[in-house]
Parts: C-alpha cells; structure tokens; sequence
C-alpha cells in the first residue's frame, strides 16, 4: 500500500493533479454549502456546461482555455443571477437556458473545427493527464484567491444566506455577496472541470455538502466537515483510481457518494437510538 | 456599549413619508401615507389583516420601493444602524445554523466590509442572548427549536442590529404572555433608556395605546396617525379601543 502511494507520487504529473485537485476539492465544498442552502444548486451544474462550451470554443480556435473560459463563465454566473433575481423567468428556467444555449454553441462549433477528439473528450469526462505545467500555476493561484475571498466573507455570507431580506434591511451589500458566490463558483468549476469533467464537476459541489448536513447542525461544523469530506474523498478516489485505472473524476464522485451513504447511515442510526 | 441618541435638534425627521404607496405587480395595496418619526419615538402601526402593515414596514427598509411619493431617511439615518424583526422568515428545512450564529449575524450591517466579529460584537450579542433569556439555546440548532424560541432568537439578533431605529413585525407573535409582557417592557426600555426610535406592528391595541408615542392606523389608507392621546379619543381609536381588537373582529 505505502509502496503503491511512493510510486504513484513519483510521476510529477500526479503530484500536480493531486495538488491542484485537493485545491479545487476544497473550494468546491466550501462554496457548496452556500450553493446547496441556497438553493442554487442547479447553478453549478448550468455554469459547468456553460464552461464546456467556452473550452470547446477556445479548443477550436487554439486558445489557451482557462484565458476564455474562465471569464465568460462568470459572465454567465452574473447573467444568470440577474435573470433569476428580476425577471419573470425563473432561476431554474434560466439556468436551463443559457446551460443547454452554451452546450448547443460548444457543439456547433467542435463540429466545425476539430471534431471529438481527445481534447474534447477530456473536457467531458476529465483527465488529470490534461494539465500543463502553466496550467497548475494558474489554478493553484485561483484556488488560493477562491480560498481566501471565501473565508474573509465567510461570515457575510451566512449572514446572506440565512435571511437575505433581514442582510439586506440591516445595510448588507446582498447583490455584491450573492455575485461573489456566483464568481468564485464559476472559476472553480472551470478549474475542476478539466480534471473531474463537465459532467460530474457539479457534484463535487453538491456532495460534500449534503454529506455533511446530514450530521452536522450548525454552519460553522457543516462548512468544516463539507472540506474535510471533500479532500479526503478526492484523494482517495485519486488513489483508487491510479491503482485500477479507472476515470479519476468518476472514482471521486463514487467515493463521494459512498462517504454520503456512510453520514447518511450514522444520521439513521443515531435517530434510532 | 449602546450608543445614546436623545432627541436630536434638526429640522429633518428620522423618516419622513410622503404620499407613498405600494404596490404587488400593479394593484395598489395601501396608499395616501403621510407621516413622519423623529428620533425617540415609539410608533406603533395597527390595522386589519392585509391591509398593508408589513408592506409598510418593507418599505421602510427600502426592500420594497414605493410606487408613487417617497420615504426619505433624516438625522444622517443608515441601514447598518436599523434593526428589523420580520413577521415570517422562511428558513428551509434543515438549514444549519445555531441560535448563537443567528443572533451573531445580527452584526453584520455594522461591521461593513470588514470580514470577522471583534470582540464588541461578541459581546453584544452575548448581551442580547442574556436579555431574552435564550443562553440555553444558543448551541441548539435554530431549525430545531419552537416558534416562540425561534422568534426570541431574531428579536436578539434584531437588537444586534439597532442603534438608532428598530422595526418590529408583530413580536409577540407566538410568545407566552409571560414572555409578552418582559418583551413589551423590555421595547420601552430601549426606547426610553437608550433612545432608539421604536416602529412596531401589532394586533394588540390596548397595549399599542399603552406604550406607544404614536399611531399609525392602516385600511389600506392612511385612516389615522398622530399622538397616541389624539388616536384615543378620535373617532378611528374609539371604536377599535370597543371592540377590542385591532383585526376589527370581537376578541373570544
Ligand atoms: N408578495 C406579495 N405579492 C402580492 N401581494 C402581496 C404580497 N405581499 C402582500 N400582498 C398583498 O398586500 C396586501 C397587504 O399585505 P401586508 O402583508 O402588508 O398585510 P399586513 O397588514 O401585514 O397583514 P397581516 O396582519 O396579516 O400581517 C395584502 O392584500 C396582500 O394580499
Ligand atoms: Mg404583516
């Protein structure tokens, strides 16, 4: 077992998987919590096809992807809010909109240009041999932004969550909390979705959330067990996947439902007692 | 640690109503509202169900904007300094939250952009959390706890939030009238002792008359406000003071 860890640390390739992943694993659970209690769950799952379609776009005209992605993918975050803040159409229905609008685009233009190849491929189901050296930087250092704005507002964002009428009644800056949510869950999402996929990006978001309110009753414990559950359950799958060979993004998201399967267990026992 | 605002001298009231009214989607729901709050007063707003007490208090808070005329905010008066109590927050099922994190959040206007709660703010909210008597419960989870529990938690995270202004959305809604009565004397005693300007909706007429400064009368107009003495003898306050009940319908 140590034996198969030393080996497996010793290609540079994983290692910065690892690293990055573990980051982008933490993000995604931290921003999880808010997404899942404030219902905006969907938005994660509608920003991920919105930035398989930005990478497509960016593939076929041979762009460094993160340099397109990542802004029309908060474009999107901030569309989106708007529209489910102030129109007559609702959150759902807009998500739905501009996700499959993206999708249709991505495809269009991956028809035009280079077809299905390995690239594309990557970006559905993900692959962790898919980052480049410049790559980690970028999302090494975007995580970091994400990890640090996220705990400076940590409490802001409570605050905007529990009650945004009250927030927002007692002079907090609601609109500018709820896009910071938006963003950041927009720049994770791109970042994770070279590694985990499009498809399946969304869950990571969702999962260790739900995992852990299914014991934990205050924010603060919720929050804290959602990143432990996360990183644990990320490197775990990344470990499990190197030593059978399976798809690293699905054997994270299978570890991540079976970690939900274990709280969920605990909770029902805990009852009964 | 509460500032004191005594009745400051300038020509602007606290808020200053003109003419507005609200509307949903088009269809007026109260209007021809005219009145002002100066500092120190203690406003209470009565009348039937629906007919636009917490449309008022929105509007107030500007989550809601008028349809027509304006709220204006006087004596230099800023959000982080309102603290509101709303009739109904909707809290999904099991959200996570303890009753100490609730009350804490009442914080956040007043800490602006900066991130953490100093020790001020902990130690207000620990104030608060020993004046409504809610230390036992501070660790519970807020989904868990009863409805009067839950609405003493919000009026300590509401306290949280006040130095100059304090709207309250029917506060005794729910509570034992043991707990009523503390909750009526402790309001007064913000208002009297510390000067924060009071704006309560309430369904309890005799006690609106008791403690209140003014009278605000809704039927989906204006049809009374003024000083509680002029509200009691006026023909609006007679025959509400009657019957026994601000609904208008016979108490049992
Ligand atoms: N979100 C809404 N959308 C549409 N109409 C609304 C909405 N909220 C309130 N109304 C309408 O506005 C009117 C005034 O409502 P409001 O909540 O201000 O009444 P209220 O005086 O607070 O009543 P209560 O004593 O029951 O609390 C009602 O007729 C109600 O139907
Ligand atoms: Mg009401």
């Amino acid at each position: 077992m140590i034996n198969a860890l030393v080996e497996m640390f010793s290609y540079a390739f994983i290692v910065r998987a690892v690293i990055v992943g573990l980051l982008v694993s933490l993000c995604a659970a931290l921003l999880g919590v808010s997404l899942v209690l404030k219902r905006y769950s969907m938005i994660g799952d509608g920003l991920s096809h919105v930035g398989f379609g930005t990478l497509a776009v960016a593939t076929a005209l041979n762009i460094a992807p993160l340099s397109i992605s990542i802004p029309a993918t908060v474009l999107a975050a901030f569309l989106l809010l708007r529209i489910s803040e102030n129109s007559k159409i609702k959150g759902d229905a807009a998500i739905a909109l501009i996700s499959t609008g993206a999708l249709a685009i991505g495809i269009m233009v991956i028809s035009f240009t280079t077809g299905m190849n390995t690239d594309v491929y990557s970006y559905m189901f993900g692959s962790i041999l898919a980052m480049s050296t410049s790559d980690v930087t970028l999302s090494v250092a975007l995580a970091v932004v994400v990890l640090v704005l996220f705990i400076f507002f940590y409490n802001k964002l409570f605050g905007v969550i529990f009650d945004e009428n009250f927030a927002k009644a007692t002079g907090v800056k609601t609109f500018l909390y709820n896009m910071l949510i938006a963003i950041l869950t927009a720049i994770t999402i791109v970042l994770g979705m070279r590694m985990i996929g499009a498809l399946l990006i969304s869950s990571l978001i969702l999962f260790p959330a739900l995992t852990s309110m299914r014991i934990c009753k205050k924010f603060k414990s919720v929050t804290i067990c959602a990143a432990c559950v996360s990183l644990a359950s990320f490197f775990i799958g990344i470990v499990v996947s190197y030593s059978y060979a399976t798809p690293a993004g699905a054997s994270v998201v299978i570890v991540n439902i079976a970690a939900f399967a274990l709280f969920w267990l605990i909770n029902s026992l805990k009852r009964r007692t | 640690m509460w500032k004191r605002y005594g009745k400051r001298y300038s020509n602007m009231a606290l808020i200053t109503c003109r003419d507005a009214s609200f509307a949903y989607e088009g269809n007026t729901v109260v209007e021809g509202l005219n009145f002002t709050v100066e500092s120190g007063d203690y406003l209470c707003i009565i009348g039937e169900n629906g007919s636009g007490k917490s449309t008022i208090i929105k509007g107030l808070l500007r989550l809601k904007t008028p349809q027509t005329g304006s709220i204006v905010a006087g004596d230099g008066l800023k959000p982080s300094e309102i603290g509101y109590l709303p009739q109904q927050t909707v809290v999904q099922k099991d959200f996570p939250a303890s009753a100490y994190e609730v009350v804490l959040s009442g914080r956040l206007g007043a800490r602006g952009i900066l991130p953490f709660y100093s020790r001020a703010d902990k130690a207000i909210a620990e104030e608060n959390i020993r004046r409504l008597d809610i230390v036992d419960l501070r660790n519970k989870c807020y989904r868990e706890l009863s409805g009067g529990q839950q609405q003493r938690v919000l009026l300590a995270r509401a306290l949280c939030a006040t130095k100059k202004l304090l709207l309250l959305d029917e506060p005794v809604a729910g509570l034992d009238p043991l707990v009523t009565q503390e909750l009526y004397r402790l309001i007064e005693d913000i208002n009297r002792q510390m000067g924060i300007t009071i704006i309560m909706v309430s369904h309890d007429v005799r006690t609106a008359v008791k403690y209140a400064s003014h009278i605000l009368h809704l039927k989906n107009t204006q049809a009374f406000f003024g000083r509680t003495e002029d509200y009691v003898s006026s023909g609006v306050g007679i025959s509400f003071l009657n019957c026994g009940c601000a609904d208008g319908r016979h108490a049992e």
